[in-house]
């Protein structure tokens, strides 16, 4: 058995067993220090200083955090469905956590009297894209179950809600992906991330957010939505819905809500830096790097460049206000929508004249927003706003003694 | 008479189409973000340092003066417990011993939980005994400890007086043990 241990650690599957050991502490630890860093920025975006009573800066909030959950009362509401409402909460951060296998986190690791390097991947899927839109759409169960499970209209509605939400956010997030799919003509993430390794005139590298800038936002847009973060937080909307879908949540069933949230913009994150800011690829540096320090060195990069995504989630949560639920479905449907269509159009076309990851991919890209951008102003097609079909607004209010 | 054209109608602004896509709006709110990060914090870490107060103005406890005799100032006229919003102040008045006025309180009671820390009492009191102090973290285990008697204002007032001296208006002219008014 140990014998057996020993050998399958110099192969793919150990090295794959280890490294799953290493990942899900490791993500964990990160979750529990983006709600954190959730805090901290949330207060200096606001002129405060956030928590720093609990270990020095702070840093032990996480942990006091964590002893408060698992030590407050947990109570089920009356008329609850038992099995739902229970599962729901491992749901939402079972999915979220399932998309980290096939993330690869720094490249490859050869080490010394090994013929084939060991991929520093959980998993290396042949279709490991199409896993990640599979169990990303999965999300969205633990938040409707639990909306359903609660009985609780107001978490009844937050689990509609995020049930709509997602449906429509994920054609745009597919179609965006859908652009790179077909530039790259690879589905292995490991593989889509080696293409990008390269550099442009020896020092830029080709990474793909240079040449496809807006199906990069559009993604980003969709995978806010797809993470129920803010502006797109609908489905926990406090000042409509109480909590949402987990009002009648709480102790250490939230707390798993609220990581299967972080979790979740962790694997998001890592998805879209391995799509369009070349995952693992450390700029600068040319090839790849299979020696232990290199790809330690490669872990690294991976981690600064999620966290920089996690800073800007939060950035944006606590800058922009929440949309109108018809606002939400009026940007998907009559915004990102057409112009991720048109985007995957013009990849299309760009592979028919065989063009594809080169300056076209750009030029086609800034065409379809400008495109877009005619076409709104020139029709007043209002994507958001007050929509053309209703009446003017009259906002005169009479005051007394004038005649309106 | 207002006229129509008077009215200055105001509607949502009108944004255009680039305007409309929210680019613009959405990157300047992330600068305006941004740059708080930056910016000096504003939170007071309280039990390590404290706002400075302003001695004259703030209104904390209360506490009731003494006279340049050392007794206690008020005279028990009821102008405070009439003003009381909060009618947390409760006087219990008695004839003076002293020839220079007619009553003083043998019962001067404040419900400290109960007050709203208004100063009213302050404003309404015509020989400035009662008066509101800077001094504002009071605890207590139970609600009649917090029910502040008239011993226990007039410790407030010896703990104070440096602080915030009396003022001693002249408008009552005590002069009972023959000391100098000052």
């Amino acid at each position: 058995m140990v014998d057996w241990l020993v050998i399958q650690f110099h192969t793919q599957l150990g090295f794959s067993i280890v490294l799953l050991l290493v990942v899900i502490p490791a993500v964990l630890t990160g979750v529990g220090y983006s709600t954190y860093f959730e805090r901290k920025v949330s207060a200096w975006l606001q002129d405060r200083h956030g928590p720093n009573r609990a270990g020095p800066l702070g840093l032990l909030q996480p942990v006091a955090d964590g002893v408060k959950f698992l030590l407050k009362e947990d109570f089920m509401p009356a008329g609850a469905d038992r099995p739902l409402y229970i599962l729901a909460p491992m749901l939402s951060m079972g999915i979220a956590m399932l998309g980290l296998a096939v993330i690869p986190w720094g490249g490859s690791y050869q080490p010394a009297g090994l013929a084939e390097p060991l991929q520093v991947q959980v998993a290396g899927l042949d279709i490991g894209l199409l896993y990640l839109l599979a169990v990303g759409a999965l999300g969205v169960y633990g938040v409707v179950l639990a909306g359903w499970s609660s009985n609780n209209k107001y978490a009844f509605y937050g689990g509609l809600r995020a049930a709509a939400q997602m449906v429509s956010y994920e054609i745009p997030l597919g179609l965006s992906i859908l652009v790179i799919v077909l530039a790259s003509g690879q589905l292995r993430l490991e593989n889509i991330v080696e293409q990008q390794t390269a550099l442009w005139w020896g020092f830029l590298p080709q990474w793909n957010i240079f040449l496809h800038p807006v199906s990069f936002i559009i993604m980003f847009t969709c995978v806010l939505a797809e993470t129920n973060r803010a502006p797109f937080d609908l489905a926990e909307c406090e000042q409509e819905l109480v909590g949402g879908f987990h009002t009648e949540y709480n102790a250490m069933k939230w707390a798993m809500f609220f990581l299967g949230e972080y979790t979740h913009m962790i694997v998001g994150s890592a998805f879209m830096v391995c799509l369009f800011f070349g995952g693992w690829h450390v700029p600068g540096l040319a090839a790849e790097q299979t020696t232990l320090w290199g790809v330690l060195l490669q872990l690294a990069v991976m981690g600064a460049k999620i966290s920089i995504f996690i800073f800007v989630f939060m950035w944006i949560r606590w800058t922009l206000p929440r949309f109108r639920f018809d606002q939400l479905m009026r940007l998907c449907w009559k915004g990102l929508l057409p112009v991720s269509l048109a985007l995957a159009l013009v990849v299309v076309v760009e592979l028919f004249f065989n063009v594809p990851r080169s300056y076209w991919s750009l030029i086609g890209e800034v065409g379809v927003v400008a495109v877009a951008l005619v076409a709104v102003s020139l029709f007043r097609i209002p994507v958001t706003g007050r929509q053309w079909y209703l009446p003017d607004l009259d906002n005169r209010t009479p005051l007394r003694g004038g005649s309106v | 008479m207002i006229k129509p054209e008077d009215i200055i109608r105001i509607g949502p602004p009108q944004l255009d189409g680039v305007g409309r896509m929210y680019f613009g709006e959405i990157a300047r709110g992330l600068g305006i973000t941004l740059g708080h990060l930056f910016k000096k914090k504003k939170t007071v870490q309280y039990p390590e340092e404290e706002r400075p107060l302003r001695v004259q103005n703030y209104r904390g406890v209360h506490r009731l003066n003494r006279d340049p005799d050392e007794r206690v100032a008020c005279v028990s006229c009821f102008m405070c417990s009439t003003a009381c919003p909060a009618h947390c102040i409760h006087i219990e008045a008695g004839e003076s011993p002293w020839p220079d006025r007619e009553k003083y309180p043998v019962k001067f009671e404040i419900d400290e939980l109960r007050c709203i820390y208004c100063g009213m009492c302050e404003e309404a009191c015509p020989v400035d005994a009662i008066e509101l102090t800077t001094e504002f973290d009071i605890v207590g285990l139970t609600r009649e400890e917090m029910v502040f008697d008239k011993e226990k204002l007039l410790e407030v007032y010896d703990q104070t007086k440096q602080v915030k001296p009396r003022k001693n208006p002249k408008i009552t002219g005590y002069s009972y043990t023959g000391k100098p008014q000052q």
